[in-house]
Parts: structure tokens; C-alpha cells; sequence
């Protein structure tokens, strides 16, 4: 749509898609068995919000366990009992085991259910076809295929927390063999739920990675040339082939693991296996490292999944918010290009301690530090495109600024973690804890905030609360630093990760003097309170905006360029009423002589 | 605005849509089977010394039927070949020829799984039997003149039974692997025409008794799961050329040239299907 | 569509030209069939001879399934006149699976010393 048309009655949280050539849809076609990649997207956002949610308490209870070992939770002490039983949870109290399936599931549904189905499934479904000037994607029912996988692949490891023995507790990594030895006890055990559960996730994001590559290559409009894509689609393209690519070898893992669990194969087990004092009465021959390389194999990419669509998010609303081009935008496009080959040949580097050749522990090590060149130029080029700016310090605009100073050090501390001489010392640390959360957590995170600050009013037609979103980010950031920023100190002083109680029982033996940890431990939970507490005003404006918000006086309020803004409000079915003609690159921002300050992509000259 | 290019091809890639999703998806296929192929390889790279009786190394070989896999293989080409001929038909106009060829083709495909059934049978009620003296023997087992599946010792014992009857492997040469030299006794009981000889066993002698399954040896589990795996591609392609050839294929009169798309689309995976096997068997069955 | 059946054939040629050699096109397949039946014989038959070490048998085994997967490919798939997005699709896709089993085989050479523990299975 070229023209701006205010579109009325748009105040409902699910877009109304009005259907021009046939009658209105019912209640299930509409909201539930939608192949409209809009109320898809929106599926994916409120779904895995809700998941974020979840994974966000969970880590709120580890942290008390943490702050306070063995005493028992508050507030939610009685309902762990309720659910987990004496076993897990007596006298309200977080057994070691318990501690260890919360850990476990915290990284899978922050990882599999939270982050990659709202950065790839929500805000690629939603806006990728809009940007593009496409009337939706490719295979509109394959899309809703991935988006039910998803969800029942979510119920399915919800589901896990339920059955005998609890969820799995191998942590989120479900390395060989403790995965196959840690609930001997029952066939179906929690970690056979989440190889199930993690089957049908996989193949959700496979089946969304087609389509939104086939939807890239042959949708866009016409003169939407390539090197005219905006940044945040070159970012899901990307993504897209790192998932198509790296997801399937931990599908094959993944059965070869519920394998081992289920028909008790021993594809990860090896010969003279030991437990509880006994050798273990399985055919061994197996190989615990293929686990690792397999897993590895796709978790590594997976960290690009992660952060590549937020990276995205961040360019669009900095050049919007700066009111020029970005800077760079062709290195830019050639670093993410880089960044998705290179992607798929560092994995080793989580593999370090398992006592690889040194030739081969080189290679992982050379294009590990070979991959912080594109990630460096991607981030320099965002700030550089901050100079000479004008800058609107809206609050999409703070979220994405915080991004990269927040990413800047995420990506710093993953250096020694890359290099192998120090990761010897580092491996398993809480310092490693500290780097992939500074990345995901006030990086990814932050940049999906802004993501969803930026376009709620093309989604709604109305803004969410400003002065309450100021809020959330200036609580958000503070806490969050006061939450990671301490792991570095507490790794290199040794601490490992995944310890239940955070230490107690190993300085309380007097091996040795606590240089801190456990008061650290007590620091960080105040902090992740206060991150809980900055969180209240996110989630009422989320909801009070949809109906009170202040109304956008036009379908394009943020003056952007992107053909995401030339569209109604929201959206219609099928989008454009005719094809979209592009006509010039997608941050054409304050070009001289022109009337205003933004020329859009679809505007004819 | 309706989805553009689902049936003309798009100018400047030259492709339609499914076109694209098909070979995109076949990349994650490539991908899905070359891990397993990975844990083939490590899995035998690695399997200890002595981890399996008749040889000195850790690896079976000669357990599967060659004839009946070399047969199998050859049904599974003349799909490949009758599908392509499938869509020829179609670009030919010729409805009715297509629909013969597709028949042909789920015929093969099923041929193909009823085959590949009939060699897990077999498998189920081939055995390994450890005694307590340390040895070892393969073969099937023959309790009142039938031939049990998935038995155990603890099946054994609770049948009653005092000796239990086997008929013990004589293995062929390719049982050994490259390079070993093979028994003289071996070589004089396969010109007999020989391949197995009954013995008894008294079960207290028996240490165990485990079936060619997977939890029985890595070898067995790569090959059940790799076989399964391509197995249940066998069966979903069916099923979609089924679908499109004969339940779907009311297209054919309102939208021709999107029907010969989607029986191209749907050839392509069949073909993957094949080149799987074209590989699985050779490193499997022979090598 | 007006004449949905005539029309059906020409339009279903997609990239080829409308003087599309059915027949010629028909015989290549009929080829290609039979030689990938022949090579499965070859492949069968080749386990007669004694090769003289593992690395060689495997080759050989190898390469004749790499002949048979690229007839498959080229003829049957249509990889020979595919268009360029497919082979780049294609050639990456290679190139990685080749990474993966490549750098996980490597990855278990020359092990750092006393990490790996001596497996002799004893029954």
C-alpha cells in the first residue's frame, strides 16, 4: 500500500484480518488454524512470551535455592511440595534433583520455547512479508504447521514436569550418559519427554526455516533487489539457513538418545560402563563425544539464531531513530553472510576439556577468533551509524541502544571462553554463565523489547505507554548488569556452574575460604528481584495499551522508510492490494533536498 | 493479492515456490542423514577389540541378506525410474499413463517395506548365546520345531527348557573382515554346502542369550535405526505420491500444470528417498 | 487456463522449450535406470575381490554409490539444468555435511595422552 489509510476499530490484540473476497472466518480458522503469517507471528509472540515467563520464574526460584540453600522457597515453597512431592521438594525446601531440572528446563525454554520462537517465529512471521512487500509467505499452511508443532512441542515438555521422577535434569546440554542413568528408574522418564518434546520443536523451526527462506528468495517485491533488503531480513535469511542446517543433526542425536533411554541402545554409553558401583549391563561400544558433537553441532548456530534476528530489530530502530542510513549497511550484509558459514565449523570450542588433539583443538580455536570479526564489524557499524544522528530517545530507541554496549561485552567475554589455553581454567564456570547471558539476556532480550515496543502501534494502532516503558528499560538495565556482571567475578575466582546450592556444602567442608561467592550468590537474587520487579510495568502496559494506549495518528507514526510502515493498520489479509513497486534502498533517511526527512522504499519518485 | 509464482516460475531465480521448499527441505534431509552416517562411522571407527564373536575386531559382518538387499536396492530404483516416468506421462497429457506409473511406484514402495519387514523378522529370531565358559555363537534357535522371536535367557528358563537347541552359524567368508585370514574349517564346510550346524546347549552353560535388537550390539542399533528411519521416508513418500496421484488428483482437470509441479516436487523427494539407500546399502550390507 | 488440457502439457514444460524431446528424455531415464541397476550389481559383485586394505574397499565401494547418487542427481533430480539458487543451496549444504563428518572423525585423532581409556572387551 503506498497511500496512508488510518484503519479504524484496530483495538483488538489479535489484528483483524478482513478477508476482501470471502466471508469472515470463524473462530478456529481465524485465531487458532490461522495460515495468516500476521496472527502467526502473533501466536508465536504470545505464546513464547508466556514461556519467557515461565523460564523467568523458574530461574527465580533457583536463585532463592541459591541465596539461601536449603531453606525452603518462599511463597511458592508449599506449591513445589504440592506438585513435586517429598522426594523433590520436602518441606518446601529445593532438592538437589529439583534444582537440577529447573536448571535444565530454564535453558530449554528459554532457549527452544522463549527466545528463538519470538525473535524468529514472531517478529520473522510478522514483519519479514510485510518488509519484503509480499501478501504472505510462501506456504501459509506449512507455517501454521510450525507454529502448532511448536506449541505442542511446548505442552510436551511442560507436560514433563508432571510424571514420575520430574523433568529432565541433565541440564539443557543432556550430555551421555547421565541423560540415559539419571531416572533409571522409569521407562518414560522426564528426559525421554524432552528428546520428544525437543522432536517436534525441531521440526517446527525446520519446516519454519523453508518457508521463510523460499518466502525471501521468491516473494520479494518487484525492484526489491537484494542488496535493498532491510537489514532485520537479511538477519532472519541468515538465521533461516542456520536452522535448515544445524538443527538436524541434533534430530538424529536426539532419536539416537531416546534410543539409548527407550530400547536401551548404547549409542552414547561406553564399554565398562559404571554405575551405582556396578558395571552397567548394556552392550556399550558407544561414544559419550558424539553426543557432544552432535548436540554442539547445532547449539553452536543456535547462539547465532539467537542473537541474529535481535541485531536485526536493533538496525531497523537505529536508523529510524537516528534519521539516516545505517552506516556500513553492505559490510553489514556480507558479516551476517559471514558470520552463517563460519557458524557451523566452530563448535569444538564447547568441547575443549574432552581432550581433542591439539591440531584439531587449533582449527576450532582459529575460526571461533575468526568469527568475532563479522560479529565486531555488525556491532561497530550499528554505532557507528549513531554519529552525526538525530537521535529520538524513544523507548524502542533506549532498548536498542543499550543493546550494544550490553552485546559489546557478552561478545568481549566470550574471547577467553574461545581461546582454549584459557578456557581450560574458565570451562564450566560460572563466568561462562555470565557471557552467554550478558548476550541473550540485556542483548537478544533488550533487542526483542525494542522489537516490541517499535511495532505495537503497526500491530494495535495504538503506542504503548512511554514514560512506563522508560521504566522498565532503566530498571531492566540496571539489574540486569547487577545480576551478570558479578558471575565473571565468581567464575574466575572458580566457581562452578550447576552447583545446587551454590557452593555452601563445598566451603562449609572447609576445603577452602570463600573468597565471596556465597555473598555474591545473595547479591545477584536481590538483583534478579528487582529485574522481576522492573518487569511488572512491561507486562500491565503490555496489556493495558491494547485498549487504552494512545492511538497512532497515522500508519507510518514512526516516519520509517520500511514497507512494513506503508501498510494499514494493521495489516489486512494478503497485505497490498496490488504488488508493491520499490523504487530505492530501505534507510533513504534524510536525504538532501527532500521534503521530509524519510523517503520511503515504496514511494515512486 | 494472491501469492505469486506457486506454478510460473519466478524470472530471475527461474523457480517456483515448492520447487524451492523441496530442495531447501532435501538440504536438511542431507544433513539429518549425514549426521547418522557420522555416528556410523565413529561408532564402528571406535567399537573395542573383541566386541563381537567370530573376528578379532569390534565390528559384525556378513549378518545381513545380500541377495535380498540387492534386491530391495534394485526395487527401489525401478520407483526412481517409474516415477520420473510418472511425470513425464503428465507433461505428455497422458493422465492415464501416469496413473500406471504411479502405481508401480507405491507397489515398489511397498514391496520395498515388506521385504525390509521380512529381514527385521529374521533378525528378531537370530541370536547371539554366550556361554559361561567365554565363547560365543550365532545363530537361530529351534524350540519344538519353531523359531522364537525377541527371546531372552530368562525365556529360556521359563520355557523349561534343559537343552536348548541351536542351529549354530557356520560363518560365511564374509563374515570376516578384509585382510583376515579365514579358517580352514571354514572354507571345507561351505564346499560341503553347509551353513549351520545344530548343537545343544545345556542352559546352565548359557550366560546369556540376546537377539540381533538393537540394545544388543551398536552395530544392530545403527542399522535398525538407520533402516527404520529410511523406512518411515519410504512410507511418508508413499503416502504423498498416493495422495497426489490418486486421492489429489482432481487437480489435474482445474489446475494442470500446478499437479505436474507438485508430482515433480514429490518425485524429487522420492529420489532422495533412493539416493539414501544408495549409500545406506553399500555401507551396511557389503562393507 | 482456457484449454486446461493442451495447455496443461505446454505450460507443465516450465523451463523447457515447447519442443520438449519426450521421446529422448524418456530413453536417458530408461539409461540411467538400468545403469544404476548395474552398478548395484557391480557394487554387489566387487566384494569377490579381495581388495588389499580396508581403505581401498571402502573406496571403491564409495565411488561406485558417488556414480549411482550423481545419475540420480542429475538426471532424475534435473540437477543438470537446474538454476543457480538450487546448486548454491546445494553446494553449501555439501560443504558442511562434509565439515561435520570430516571435523568429528578428526576431532578423535590424537587424542591429548591419557584421555582415553584402553577398551578391550572382555566377555
Amino acid at each position: 500500500m503506498q497511500t496512508a489509510i488510518t484503519h479504524p476499530g484496530a483495538s483488538h490484540a489479535h489484528a483483524h484480518s478482513h478477508a476482501h473476497d470471502h466471508h469472515e472466518p470463524g473462530f478456529l480458522s481465524k485465531y487458532i488454524f490461522s495460515t495468516d503469517h500476521k496472527m502467526i507471528g502473533i501466536q508465536y509472540g504470545l505464546t513464547s512470551l508466556l514461556f519467557l515467563f515461565f523460564g523467568f520464574l523458574l530461574m527465580l526460584a533457583m536463585r532463592q535455592q541459591l541465596a539461601n540453600p536449603g531453606q525452603p522457597i518462599p511463597l511458592v515453597g508449599g506449591l513445589l511440595l504440592k506438585v513435586f512431592g517429598e522426594d523433590l521438594a520436602k518441606d518446601g525446601k529445593m532438592a538437589a534433583d529439583l534444582y537440577n531440572s529447573f536448571g535444565a528446563m530454564h535453558g530449554t525454554i528459554m532457549v527452544f520455547l522463549a527466545i528463538v520462537p519470538l525473535a524468529f517465529g514472531a517478529f520473522g512471521n510478522y514483519v519479514t512479508p510485510l518488509q519484503i512487500g509480499a501478501p504472505d509467505m510462501a506456504f501459509p499452511r506449512l507455517n501454521m504447521a510450525s507454529y502448532h508443532l511448536f506449541f505442542w512441542g511446548g505442552v510436551v515438555m511442560l507436560a514433563s514436569f508432571f510424571i514420575p521422577g520430574g523433568a529432565a535434569k541433565s541440564g539443557w546440554t543432556s550430555y551421555s550418559p547421565l541423560a540415559t542413568v539419571a531416572d533409571l528408574n522409569n521407562l518414560i522418564d522426564g528426559q525421554t519427554l524432552w528428546l520428544l518434546g525437543m522432536v517436534l520443536l525441531i521440526s517446527s523451526s525446520l519446516l519454519g526455516a523453508v518457508n521463510f527462506i523460499a518466502t525471501i528468495i521468491q516473494l520479494r517485491a518487484k525492484g526489491m533487489t537484494w542488496m535493498r533488503l532491510p537489514f532485520f531480513v537479511w538477519a532472519q535469511f541468515v538465521t533461516g539457513f542456520l536452522l535448515l542446517l544445524a538443527f538436524p543433526p541434533l534430530e538424529a542425536a536426539g532419536i539416537l538418545q531416546l534410543s539409548d533411554n527407550v530400547l536401551g541402545t548404547s549409542f552414547f554409553l561406553p564399554t565398562g560402563l559404571v554405575y551405582n558401583g556396578a558395571v552397567m549391563d548394556i552392550s556399550g561400544g558407544g561414544s559419550p563425544l558424539l553426543w557432544q558433537h552432535l548436540f554442539w553441532f547445532l547449539a553452536h548456530p543456535e547462539v547465532y539464531v539467537l542473537i541474529l534476528p535481535a541485531m536485526g530489530i536493533v538496525a531497523e530502530i537505529i536508523a529510524n531513530n537516528t534519521r539516516k542510513p545505517l552506516w556500513g549497511y553492505r559490510s553489514m550484509v556480507y558479516a551476517v553472510l559471514a558470520i552463517g558459514f563460519l557458524a557451523f565449523i566452530v563448535w569444538a570450542h564447547h568441547m575443549y576439556m574432552t581432550g581433542m588433539g591439539t591440531k584439531i583443538a587449533t582449527f576450532f580455536q582459529t575460526t571461533t577468533m575468526m568469527i568475532s570479526v563479522p560479529s565486531v564489524i555488525i556491532l561497530s557499524a550499528l554505532f557507528i551509524s549513531l554519529w552525526g544522528g538525530s537521535i529520538r530517545f524513544n523507548t524502542p530507541m533506549l532498548f536498542a541502544l543499550a543493546f550494544l554496549p550490553m552485546f559489546g561485552i557478552g561478545g568481549l567475554t566470550g574471547l577467553p571462553l574461545g581461546l582454549n589455553a584459557s578456557d581450560i581454567y574458565l570451562h564450566d564456570s560460572y563466568y561462562v554463565i555470565g557471557h552467554f547471558h550478558y548476550v541473550v539476556a540485556p542483548g537478544t532480550i533488550f533487542g526483542l523489547f525494542a522489537g516490541v515496543y517499535f511495532w505495537y502501534p503497526k500491530i494495535t494502532g495504538r503506542f504503548m505507554s512511554e514514560f512506563w516503558g522508560k521504566v522498565h528499560w532503566f530498571f531492566s538495565l540496571i539489574a540486569m548488569n547487577l545480576i551478570f556482571a558479578p558471575m565473571f567475578i565468581q567464575g574466575i575466582r572458580g566457581m562452578s556452574r550447576r552447583m545446587y546450592d551454590g557452593g555452601a556444602t563445598y566451603f562449609a567442608a572447609g576445603v577452602g575460604a570463600d573468597p565471596g561467592i556465597l555473598w555474591l550468590n545473595k547479591f545477584i537474587t536481590h538483583a534478579a528481584l528487582l529485574l522481576a520487579l522492573a518487569q511488572v510495568p512491561f507486562i500491565i502496559n503490555f496489556f493495558w495499551s491494547i485498549r487504552n494506549g494512545r492511538k497512532v495518528d497515522s500508519d507510518n507514526p514512526w516516519q520509517a522508510t520500511t514497507l512494513d510502515w506503508q501498510t494499514p493498520t494493521p495489516p489486512p489479509h494478503g497485505n497490498f492490494d496490488k504488488e508493491p513497486i520499490v523504487y530505492r534502498g530501505p534507510y533513504e533517511y534524510s536525504v538532501p533536498g527532500a521534503k521530509t526527512d524519510f523517503t520511503p522504499q515504496g514511494q515512486p519518485n | 493479492m494472491e501469492i505469486p509464482y506457486t506454478v510460473k516460475p519466478r524470472p530471475d531465480t527461474g523457480l517456483y515456490n515448492a520447487k524451492v521448499g523441496i530442495w531447501l527441505f532435501l538440504a536438511s534431509e542431507v544433513m539429518l542423514f549425514g549426521a547418522f552416517f557420522s555416528a556410523y562411522i565413529l561408532l564402528r571407527v571406535q567399537a573395542p577389540e573383541g566386541f563381537w564373536p567370530d573376528v578379532a575386531n569390534g565390528w559384525p559382518h556378513g549378518l545381513l541378506n545380500i541377495p535380498i538387499g540387492t534386491f530391495n536396492t534394485a526395487v527401489l530404483i525401478t520407483s526412481s525410474v517409474t516415477v520420473v516416468m510418472a511425470w513425464i506421462a503428465l507433461k505428455q497429457n497422458d493422465f492415464a499413463r501416469f496413473r500406471r506409473f504411479m502405481a508401480v511406484t507405491i507397489a515398489c514402495a511397498l514391496g520395498f517395506l515388506a521385504i525390509k519387514t521380512f529381514e527385521y523378522k529374521e533378525k528378531f529370531g537370530h541370536y547371539v548365546i554366550e556361554l559361561t565358559n567365554g565363547t560365543r555363537v550365532t545363530g537361530h534357535l529351534d524350540v519344538n520345531g519353531h523359531s522364537p522371536l525377541f527371546w531372552t535367557l530368562k525365556d529360556v528358563q521359563a520355557a523349561k527348557i534343559e537343552e536348548l537347541k541351536v542351529l549354530v552359524d557356520i560363518p560365511n567368508k564374509f563374515r570376516f573382515p578384509v585382510g583376515h585370514t579365514i579358517p580352514e574349517e571354514i572354507h571345507k564346510a561351505h564346499a560341503a554346502g553347509e551353513h549351520h550346524k545344530d548343537q545343544e546347549f545345556k542352559v546352565s552353560d548359557i550366560a546369556s542369550v540376546k537377539a540381533f535388537i538393537p540394545s544388543t550390539h551398536p552395530f544392530f542399533a545403527i542399522y535398525f535405526t538407520m533402516t527404520f528411519l529410511h523406512g518411515l521416508h519410504v512410507l511418508g513418500g508413499a503416502i504423498v505420491l498416493f495422495y497426489f496421484g490418486f486421492i489429489g488428483s482432481g487437480m489435474w482437470k482445474t489446475d494442470p500444470e500446478r499437479f505436474t509441479n507438485r508430482i515433480e516436487v514429490g518425485g524429487l523427494f522420492w529420489h532422495f528417498v533412493d539416493l539414501v539407500w544408495i549409500f545406506l546399502f553399500p555401507v551396511v550390507y557389503l562393507l | 487456463m482456457s484449454d486446461s488440457k493442451h495447455s496443461g502439457a505446454e505450460a507443465a514444460a516450465g523451463h523447457h522449450h515447447h519442443d520438449y524431446d519426450f521421446a529422448a528424455h524418456k530413453k536417458v531415464y530408461w539409461v540411467v535406470g538400468g545403469s544404476l541397476l548395474v552398478g548395484t550389481l557391480i557394487t554387489v559383485l566387487a566384494r569377490e575381490w579381495e581388495f588389499s586394505s580396508v581403505a581401498l574397499t571402502i573406496a571403491v565401494a564409495l565411488f561406485i554409490a558417488s556414480i549411482k547418487a550423481f545419475l540420480v542427481c542429475a538426471y532424475f533430480m534435473h540437477l543438470l539444468s537446474e538454476k543457480k539458487a538450487i546448486y548454491l543451496i546445494l553446494v553449501t549444504t555439501g560443504a558442511f555435511a562434509i565439515a561435520m563428518v570430516a571435523l568429528i572423525l578428526l576431532s578423535d585423532k590424537d587424542p591429548v595422552s591419557g584421555t582415553r581409556a584402553k577398551i578391550h572387551y572382555v566377555p
